[in-house]
C-alpha cells in the first residue's frame, strides 16, 4: 500500500512523456555536488520492460513515514513546504528512512554518510532544476490536487476534442 | 585532465588479469574518442594480418568525450576490432548508458585481449575487474542477458554490452547490444563469440567533472531546448522510418534485393503507418533530449507481442527489400535480429539474396529443410512467414542458416563454387558488407562514398547522398567535384563519430548543419569539457585523422585500390521503374571518381597515404609503418 501524498508540492513525472534520457539526474547531481553522477541525484529514473519509464523524487508525504521511522529524530519536515531536512549531527546512516520510503526516493550519500532526498532546490529562485531542464516537460512541480486537476483537464481535451495527438 | 581520466584499461581473457595504461594528453587530443580512438587502439594492439576470430584480434572500446556530462546526445562509445565481415576495420558506435557508466567508472577506453577458455562476463566495477562465469547466461537474448546480470549483481545501475545467441553461434554479422541499442554492423558479436565473451558489464559510481561547468551547462541547456524544435521533428515524431516514403519517391528505396527502387507496398510499411498502428513508446538513449527510437509492437496474429525499436535501415532491409508490405512480419524479423543480437541490415539483405536465388531456381524448397519444416519451404519475395523461419535458421545456424549466417559474400561464393552459378552478381555487398538503404544507382556521389568506405558501404560513415538528394550536384551524373564532396561528407561524419555526438543534433547548434554552423559550438563544448583551447580548424583535423587511421589500418591489413568497389548490381543492372530507372555507375565512372577522391585526400593514385600527409596529422608512427 503506497503512502498517500499530500498538500505539499513535489516533483512529479508523467510516464507517458518521460523518454528516459536521465538529464534530470545529471542536472540534479550537478546542482547538488558540481559533478555529474546518477548515484548522487535526488531524482532517479526507472526503466523496466524496455518501455516503462518514469522518474521519482521525494513526494513530500504528509506525516512522512521517513520522518516517523528515523530512530534518531534526525529527519524533520518543514511545515510550510513539506521539505524533509536531515540533521547531520543526528543522522547516523542507519538507512531506516530509505526502507520506510515506498517510492525509493531517499538514498545514502557514501561520502557524507547522510540521508539525501529532494529539497525542491529551495535555495534557487527558479525552483527545481530538473523541471526546468526536462526536454519533454514530463516533470512538473505541483501538489497532488494540482496534478489531479491537470489530469482531469487533459482527459477532457483527449476525450472531448481529441487533441492528444495534436499535443 | 578534465573530460578524460588518462587511463586505458587492458583486460586479458586468457590469463584473467588486467592492467592500466596511462596515455598522455597529446594522444587524447589527436584521437579524441569514439571510432577514432577505438581504431587507434586496434592499430596499437592487434597483430596485423591476424584472423578476425583469432585471439590476436582485440576488442577495443573507446568512450566519448561528453559521455556522463549533460551535453545532449554525447552518451556514446565506439567499438572496434578487425571485422570478420570485411577483414578490414570494423568500427561501430552505440548510444546510451554503457558509455556513461564506463566514464563514471574512471576509464576512457577498454582493450580486451586474447580468448577465454570458458564463457565469461567481464565486470568492471569502478577500479576493480572481475571475471564472472557466464554459463548461466548462455542462450539468453540481449535484453534478457542485461536484466539477468543486473539481477545477479543486485544493482539496476549496472550497464552491460552483451551478445545474444547469434553472437554465441558466431553468426558472422552478429552484433553487440547495450541498453537496447546496438554497435550494429561489421560483426562485433561474432568476434566476442570467438572469445567466449558474453558480456562486459560496468558499474561506475564516481562523479564526472568538467573544466568549465557554467559554460557547459549553458550551452547544453540551449541545445536541449533547440532540440525540441523543427530541427529534429523528423526524428522526434516518426523517427528515421519517415525515410521510407521519401526514398520511394526518389526511386531509391531498395526493393526485392535492390532490383528496383520503388515499392508498390511502401504505404503500409511507412514510418507514418508504423507510428499510427504499432508505436508503443518513443524512447531516448541516455543523455539524449531528442528521443528517436520508435518502440513498436505486433498487436495480433502469430507474432503478437513481438516488440523492438524500428528504424529506417532495418525496416527497408526486412520490408521492401524482401517484398514484404505487412509490418507485422517486418517487426517480427527485426525483433528476431535484435533479441538474438545480429545486424538486421545484413540479415535482411542476406535473406533477399536467398529469395532471389530461389526465384532463379538455384535454391529449391529442399534447401530450406529444418526441424520445424522437415520438407523445407518456398522462399518467395513477399513471403513473410518464410523469411521469419529463415531468420531463425540463421540465428541458430541451422541447416542452410549456417551458410547464410556468413553473409552474402561468403554464401554466394560458396554456392557458386558448389553449383557453378553466378549468384555473386546479386549478392549486395562491397568489402563483404551489405550496403545501406539508399540505392546508389540514383546517387552518384554516394556511389563513390560507398565504394571508398573503410568499413564497407555505409550511410553513417558517409552522408555523400546529401549533395545528391539536395540537388547540389546532378545525382545521375559524374563530374570533377565528386572527390571533394565525398571527402567532405566522410570527414564531416567522422567528427561526429569520433566525439561522438549523434548526428541527429547537427542542426540544433545554430540551425545550420554545415561546418560553419556546427563547428563553433562543438569547439566550445570540447573546450568547456576539457579546458583545452581547440580552434575551428582543429575540428576538421579530428575528422581527417579519424578517416586516416581507419584507412591506415586497412592498408596494413592489405587493402588495395580494387577493394574500393561496388556491388555488381549497382554497376551493371539498372532499375526499370521510378525516377532512378536506367542508371548504373559504370566502372569507368567509378574509377574516375576514385581518382578524384584519392586526389582530394592527398593520397596517391593507388589510394595509399604519403608519409608527409601522415606527419602533418601528427601520426609519425603510422607514417613509419604504412606511409609511402
Amino acid at each position: 500500500m503506497l503512502t498517500s501524498t499530500s498538500k505539499y508540492q513535489f516533483v512529479d513525472c508523467d510516464p507517458d512523456k518521460c523518454i528516459g534520457c536521465q538529464l534530470c539526474e545529471y542536472v540534479c547531481s550537478y546542482t547538488k555536488t558540481h559533478e555529474y553522477n546518477s548515484y548522487r541525484s535526488r531524482i532517479r529514473t526507472v526503466r523496466v520492460e524496455e518501455v516503462l519509464i518514469t522518474a521519482i523524487a521525494c513526494r513530500s508525504c504528509e506525516n512522512a513515514p521517513c520522518v516517523r521511522a528515523c530512530p534518531k529524530d534526525a529527519l524533520e519536515q518543514d511545515e510550510n513546504t513539506g521539505i524533509i531536512r536531515v540533521d547531520p549531527a543526528k543522522c547516523d546512516a542507519c538507512a531506516w528512512c530509505v526502507e520506510a520510503c515506498d517510492f525509493g526516493a531517499i538514498s545514502m550519500n557514501p561520502a557524507t554518510k547522510l540521508a539525501e532526498m529532494c529539497d525542491h532546490c529551495e535555495d534557487l529562485e527558479e525552483g527545481p532544476q530538473c523541471v526546468k531542464w526536462c526536454p519533454k516537460e514530463a516533470l512538473s512541480f505541483l501538489t497532488s490536487e494540482q496534478r489531479a486537476q491537470q489530469s482531469r483537464r487533459e482527459l477532457m481535451k483527449e476525450e472531448v476534442i481529441g487533441t492528444k495527438a495534436a499535443g | 585532465m578534465y573530460g578524460y581520466h588518462g587511463k586505458v584499461l587492458h583486460i586479458d581473457l586468457k590469463e584473467k588479469k588486467h592492467w592500466v595504461e596511462q596515455k598522455p594528453e597529446e594522444w587524447y587530443k589527436k584521437y579524441i574518442g569514439g571510432v577514432s580512438m577505438a581504431t587507434r587502439l586496434c592499430w596499437e594492439n592487434i597483430k596485423p594480418g591476424c584472423d578476425p576470430y583469432s585471439p590476436d584480434n582485440p576488442v577495443c572500446i573507446a568512450n566519448g568525450i561528453f559521455a556522463g556530462t549533460p551535453v545532449p546526445v554525447g552518451g556514446k562509445y565506439g567499438l572496434a576490432s578487425k571485422s570478420p565481415m570485411t577483414g578490414f576495420i570494423g568500427d561501430s558506435l552505440s548510444g546510451s548508458w554503457f558509455s556513461v557508466a564506463l566514464k563514471r567508472a574512471g576509464w576512457d577506453a577498454v582493450v580486451i585481449h586474447d580468448t577465454s577458455d570458458t564463457w565469461v562476463n567481464v565486470f568492471i566495477d569502478d577500479e576493480r575487474v572481475e571475471f564472472r562465469d557466464a554459463t548461466s547466461l548462455l542462450g539468453k537474448g540481449t535484453f534478457e542477458t542485461e536484466e539477468a546480470i543486473r539481477e545477479q549483481l543486485h544493482d539496476d545501475q549496472v550497464r552491460s554490452a552483451t551478445i545474444g545467441p547469434s553472437g554465441e553461434n558466431m553468426v558472422r554479422f552478429a552484433n553487440v547490444t547495450n541498453d537496447g541499442r546496438q554497435a550494429g554492423r561489421t560483426g562485433h558479436g561474432a568476434v566476442w563469440g570467438s572469445k567466449k565473451l558474453k558480456a562486459v558489464s560496468v558499474r561506475g559510481t564516481h562523479g564526472v567533472a568538467v573544466a568549465d561547468p557554467d559554460t557547459l551547462m549553458k550551452l547544453s541547456f540551449n541545445i536541449t531546448r533547440e532540440a525540441q524544435g523543427p530541427h529534429t521533428s523528423k526524428y522526434r515524431i516518426l523517427g528515421t522510418s519517415t525515410n521510407v516514403l521519401n526514398m520511394n519517391k526518389l526511386g531509391l528505396l531498395p526493393t526485392r534485393n535492390y532490383r528496383e527502387g520503388v515499392f508498390e507496398g511502401a504505404e503500409t510499411v511507412s514510418g507514418e503507418y508504423l507510428h499510427e498502428h504499432h508505436n508503443v513508446k518513443t524512447i531516448a538513449c541516455a543523455q539524449c533530449p531528442i528521443a528517436c527510437e520508435q518502440m513498436s509492437v505486433v498487436k495480433s496474429g502469430p507474432y503478437e507481442g513481438a516488440m523492438t525499436g524500428i528504424e529506417y535501415e532495418c525496416l527497408f532491409a526486412n520490408g521492401p527489400n524482401l517484398g514484404i508490405s505487412d509490418l507485422d512480419y517486418v517487426i517480427k524479423l527485426i525483433s528476431v535480429a535484435d533479441h538474438s543480437g545480429m545486424d538486421a541490415m545484413s540479415m535482411g539483405i542476406t535473406i533477399s539474396w536467398a529469395m532471389e536465388t530461389y526465384e532463379r531456381k538455384i535454391f529449391t524448397n529442399e534447401d530450406f529443410k529444418c526441424k520445424s519444416h522437415p520438407e523445407g519451404f518456398p522462399l518467395n519475395f513477399g513471403d513473410g512467414a518464410s523469411a521469419v523461419s529463415l531468420a531463425e535458421m540463421i540465428r541458430d545456424r541451422e541447416g542452410i542458416g549456417a551458410l547464410l549466417s556468413e553473409g552474402t559474400r561468403i554464401a554466394s561464393r560458396t554456392i557458386d563454387k558448389e553449383r557453378g552459378t553466378e549468384t555473386w552478381k546479386w549478392a549486395m555487398q562491397s568489402k563483404g558488407l551489405e550496403p545501406a538503404g539508399y540505392d546508389a544507382r540514383g546517387l552518384k556521389t554516394f556511389a563513390l562514398g560507398s565504394s571508398v568506405g573503410t568499413r564497407g558501404p555505409c550511410h553513417n560513415r558517409s552522408a555523400a547522398y546529401d549533395v545528391d538528394i539536395q540537388g547540389v550536384v546532378d545525382r545521375f551524373k559524374v563530374d570533377e567535384t565528386r572527390g571533394e564532396h565525398a571527402k567532405d561528407a566522410e570527414e564531416y561524419a567522422a567528427v561526429y563519430d569520433t566525439l561522438p555526438l549523434c548526428k541527429f543534433i547537427r542542426r540544433c547548434f545554430t540551425g545550420k548543419a554545415d561546418r560553419a554552423g556546427a563547428w563553433p559550438t562543438i569547439v566550445q563544448l570540447i573546450n568547456a569539457t576539457t579546458g583545452w583551447e581547440l580552434k575551428y580548424e582543429d575540428i576538421d583535423a579530428i575528422g581527417s585523422r579519424a578517416v586516416t587511421i581507419k584507412k591506415a589500418f586497412n592498408i596494413r591489413e592489405g587493402w588495395k585500390r580494387a577493394d574500393d568497389a561496388l556491388p555488381w548490381r549497382w554497376m551493371h543492372d539498372p532499375m526499370t521503374k521510378g525516377p532512378s530507372a536506367g542508371y548504373v555507375t559504370t566502372e569507368e565512372e567509378l574509377e574516375y571518381m576514385k581518382d578524384l577522391y584519392y586526389k582530394a585526400k592527398g593520397w596517391t593514385n593507388d589510394g595509399l597515404i604519403p608519409k608527409e600527409n601522415l606527419i602533418q596529422l601528427g601520426m609519425e608512427d603510422v607514417a613509419e609503418q604504412i606511409g609511402v
